[in-house]
């Protein structure tokens, strides 16, 4: 029998939540895990915008922002429970993602980069500076999802860290499968070929527009996932998660890996996390080798690890 | 029977210079007409124009009875106007089939809800636009090219196959713009063999060519610019007996002579 | 109407930076197409290499000249390492390769110097001009002197010199350049040399009043952005007049609106041009061919 991509790529992903833990050295590495995770939810995003769509966001931090400080406000201003304000933030996230988009994508290139950079340092100003919302600089404590206590009730016995881990890990596989769905639907076969070429997408009917505006509001809907579930595993959240740096890292992550990849996103998100984790002493030279990375790979591997190994294996059995 | 398809007028500018002044003529459905001139004579403006590329300064495009002057190309393609182009553009990092599925999307714009989750309504609608264009592979000669890389095609196969994703929209007018241009006489052959069943279909055909003997053989009528004007029309033989059309044409090869040498 | 005229002068100040790095990004611009966001790093890399070359001895005017210097060898490394291999690369790609040299140098300047601010003395002082019941610093005038004089010498230089004409024609058609025998990867070396250093001399010029720290170089690449887009991106003095613009944009948001949000003003401003005006003030139109 033969096994779709799609399939593939899903059975790859659940096998790596599943078994990894029987690799961990300690506990920590459940900490690590589930950051990976959920990091690679943004990334998936990024994967949708720009390698379906190829349309760049150096804002999309903005959106995790969003989502974080839904979690953390929304519970205390609102009633509301912390897994509602998930929801909540998503969809403020692609309303405005909807609202912004709209004038926004009409721009090409480097004006799209400037505008989607603007709009997320926007976001993160105003989370810095708003202090009697957010408390400003100093970032906000998060309540408690409460699904742990749930599921634990069930007879499990899990770990904060161990739980997080499942979670975050379910929730990425969730985030493949719609992407993949996404990839050979109507939907992504018309953000392909607008990316391929958008003056003949437009002639096959394609409403370039509409379908470049849905990629974006997607989009920001993982990253504010992605920003939603990290505050709450931190039950901590600061502005920095808005800030330049963080969006730098989403597109970085999603172009190392590969960013026409489901796959690619993961691994690059992984390989991203990991290393400052392993390599303490990197702490310093975090920036360097992030901007090492993205020089490097736009040089030379083009297309991302995943795709370009990919290329080579193929290669070999013709 | 009445025209489908109706020109009026249609000029635009570039930086002050008129790229094509003032042009008329009409297309019915079943009918092949060409558009010849020589190169910049403003056939490809001429084109970006009516498929909605190019809003036109002056003038009407009149589909079906109605005004779709400057009208959005994705539009069009809903009122049934689909096109090529000259300096091919396909999907390149898509499947051939894939390419050719695009085009049958628009039918219905279904919800990207139900593709994000997989719905059935969006299973289903994924299986019809494949067998359709499965179908149009065969027609184009490119079954067997199916899941291919569409970046990895021959010339001549990627003419077929941007033909092919045109027809997928099942339109009612196709713009062909140099559509055997850089292909052999057999690739030829088949381009021009493809279009005329097309066209027997009730198909309204716009062909920009520069292969002089394939618009003679092919086309019902000639539409001849120069310098962005209409200088003649007619069918092929009266066209080509016209004393304007050969001057233009022998001008133009003095000129291309005259910056050779 | 003094209070006015204080935030007119805070605003050419800072407008006259952002002049200088419009005009930097603009010249790498005409040359290759390429929007370098690393622009920024330029004028930082001015601030942080002049204050520590004054940290270790040196008299003021030599440590700006070195920062200057060094700084344009880092430019000419960047278009060779990491812009010249990617040559006909997407546009997405080059983004990421600007952005990741943008981060690079600021993760570089992290180890090289320290996460401190830094500043340096003003060239001439710090008493400051009383000017209609306003003050301006004398450093303002080297700024403003300092935009002023790059200007006029990048016109001369485009327009009287026979290097600078083959940087325009260059600019204007590459092919076309290389078929009358202009070297344009030379022209290309020569624009991130100029680019950076005209960046580095601005960082030089406005540390004393601004300060500088490893991360103050992406604030000046938007602002400089912003006006060189507001101008018109490849326009010169499209350049000059948006940067100016901008500063003073940025002023008077601080003076009369909100000095919290002060900095959110420039990109409102990018917001506004691109929807509203995407060829800015002096620019062309351009039409897609297909």
């Amino acid at each position: 029998m033969r096994i779709s991509p799609k399939t593939a790529t899903l059975l790859v992903l659940a096998v790596l939540v599943a078994l990894s833990p029987f690799f961990f050295p300690s506990n920590f590495y459940y900490r690590i895990g589930s950051l990976m995770f959920v990091n690679a939810i943004a990334v998936i995003g990024i994967v949708i915008l720009t390698g379906y769509a190829g349309q760049i966001s150096l804002g999309h931090a903005g959106f995790a922002g969003i989502g974080a400080y839904a979690c953390a406000l929304a519970p205390v201003h609102l009633g509301l429970h912390p897994g509602i304000a998930v929801f909540l933030g998503a969809a403020i996230s692609g309303v405005l993602a909807w609202m912004v988009g709209r004038p926004i994508l009409r721009l090409k290139g480097y004006y799209l980069g400037v505008a989607t950079l603007g709009f997320g340092i926007l976001v993160s100003m105003i989370l810095t500076n708003e202090r009697d919302l957010t408390r400003g600089p100093d970032g906000i404590d998060v309540p408690d999802l409460g699904l742990r206590a749930l599921v634990n009730g069930l007879g499990l016995n899990l770990s904060n860290g161990q739980f997080w881990y499942f979670f975050s890990g379910i929730c990425m596989i969730l985030g493949a499968w719609i992407a993949l769905n996404l990839f050979n639907s109507p939907a992504g076969r018309a953000l392909r070929a607008l990316h391929g070429s958008e003056v003949a997408a437009r002639t096959v009917g394609v409403d370039v527009a509409r379908m470049k505006l849905q990629a974006f509001v997607i989009s920001a809907v993982y990253a504010s996932i992605s920003g939603s579930l990290l505050a709450l595993q931190n039950r901590f959240v600061s502005p920095d998660i808005a800030g330049f740096m963080h969006s730098i890292e989403m597109v970085t992550m999603a172009v190392l890996g590969g960013v026409g990849s489901v796959l690619g996103a993961v691994i690059g998100a992984g390989i991203l996390t990991l290393l400052p984790q392993v390599l303490t002493i990197f702490a310093e030279y975090e920036q360097l080798v992030l901007g090492l990375v993205m020089m490097l790979v736009m040089i030379f591997l083009r297309e991302g690890l995943l795709p370009s190994i990919l290329k080579r294996f193929r290669g070999r059995d013709e | 029977m009445s025209e489908l398809l109706s020109i009026e007028g249609l000029g635009i500018s570039f930086g002050g210079v008129k790229a094509v002044h003032d042009v008329s003529f009409k297309v019915k459905p079943g009918e092949i007409v060409s558009v010849i001139g020589p190169n910049g004579a403003g056939k490809t403006t001429l084109f970006n124009m009516i498929s909605g590329i190019y809003r036109p300064e002056t003038g009407r495009v009149v589909l079906n009875g109605e005004d779709v002057t400057g009208m959005e190309p994705h539009l069009l393609a809903r009122r049934g106007m689909s096109r090529t182009f000259q300096n091919l553009q396909i999907f390149q990092s898509m499947t051939v089939l894939e390419n050719a599925i695009t085009g049958y999307h628009l039918q219905e714009s279904g919800s990207v809800l139900a593709d994000l989750f997989n719905l059935p309504a969006s299973r289903r609608r994924a299986r019809e636009a494949e067998a359709g264009a499965r179908r149009l592979l065969e027609r184009v000669g490119l079954e067997r090219a199916a899941e291919r890389e569409a970046g990895n095609l021959s010339y001549g196969s990627l003419k077929r196959l941007e033909i092919a994703r045109a027809l997928a929209l099942g339109p009612k007018v196709l713009l062909l713009d140099e559509p055997a241009a850089g292909c052999n006489a057999v690739e030829t052959e088949e381009i021009d063999h493809l279009i005329a069943e097309v066209a027997a279909s009730g198909v309204a055909i716009l062909l920009v060519e520069h292969d002089m003997k394939m618009v003679m053989r092919i086309s019902n009528h000639i539409v001849v610019l120069d310098h962005g004007e209409k200088i003649a029309e007619g069918d092929p033989a009266t066209v080509s007996r016209n004393p304007a059309v050969i001057a233009a044409y022998l001008g133009a090869e003095a000129e291309a002579e005259h910056a050779d040498g | 109407m003094s209070e006015l005229l204080q935030f007119l002068f805070s605003g050419v100040t800072v407008g006259a930076v952002y002049a200088l790095v419009a005009l930097g990004f603009t010249i790498i611009y005409n040359a290759s197409d390429v929007v370098n966001f690393a622009q920024g790093e330029f004028v930082m890399l001015g601030g942080m290499i002049t204050w520590a070359a004054h940290a270790a001895g040196l008299p003021l005017p030599l440590a700006a000249l070195s920062a200057i210097v060094i700084t344009s060898a880092i430019g000419v490394a960047m278009n060779k390492l990491a812009i010249e291999p990617a040559r006909g690369a997407p546009v997405v790609s080059l983004i990421i390769i600007t952005i990741g040299a943008s981060i690079f140098i600021q993760g570089a300047a992290q180890i090289v110097f320290d996460k401190q601010i830094h500043s340096f003395p003003a060239f001439s002082g710090d008493a400051p001009l009383r000017v209609g019941g306003a003050t301006i610093l004398p450093q303002s005038l080297w700024v403003l002197g300092g935009a002023v004089v790059v200007f006029v010498g990048l016109w001369v230089f485009f327009t009287r010199t026979l290097l600078g004409r083959a940087v325009l024609a260059t600019s204007n058609n590459r092919l076309a350049a290389q078929l009358v025998g202009i070297n344009t990867n030379f022209v290309m070396t020569l624009s991130f040399a100029l680019s950076a250093g005209i960046g580095a001399l601005a960082g030089a010029l406005a540390t004393p009043i601004t300060l500088t720290a490893y991360n103050v170089g992406i604030g000046f690449a938007l602002k400089g952005f912003a006006g060189a887009m507001l101008g018109g991106m490849g326009n010169p003095k499209g350049a000059l007049v948006g940067g100016f613009l901008i500063g003073l944009i940025e002023a008077l948001t601080a003076g009369y609106l909100s000095s919290t949000y002060k900095d959110a003003a420039a990109f409102v401003v990018i917001l506004l041009v691109l929807f509203f005006m995407p060829q800015g003030l002096f620019g062309r139109k351009s039409t897609d061919r297909v």
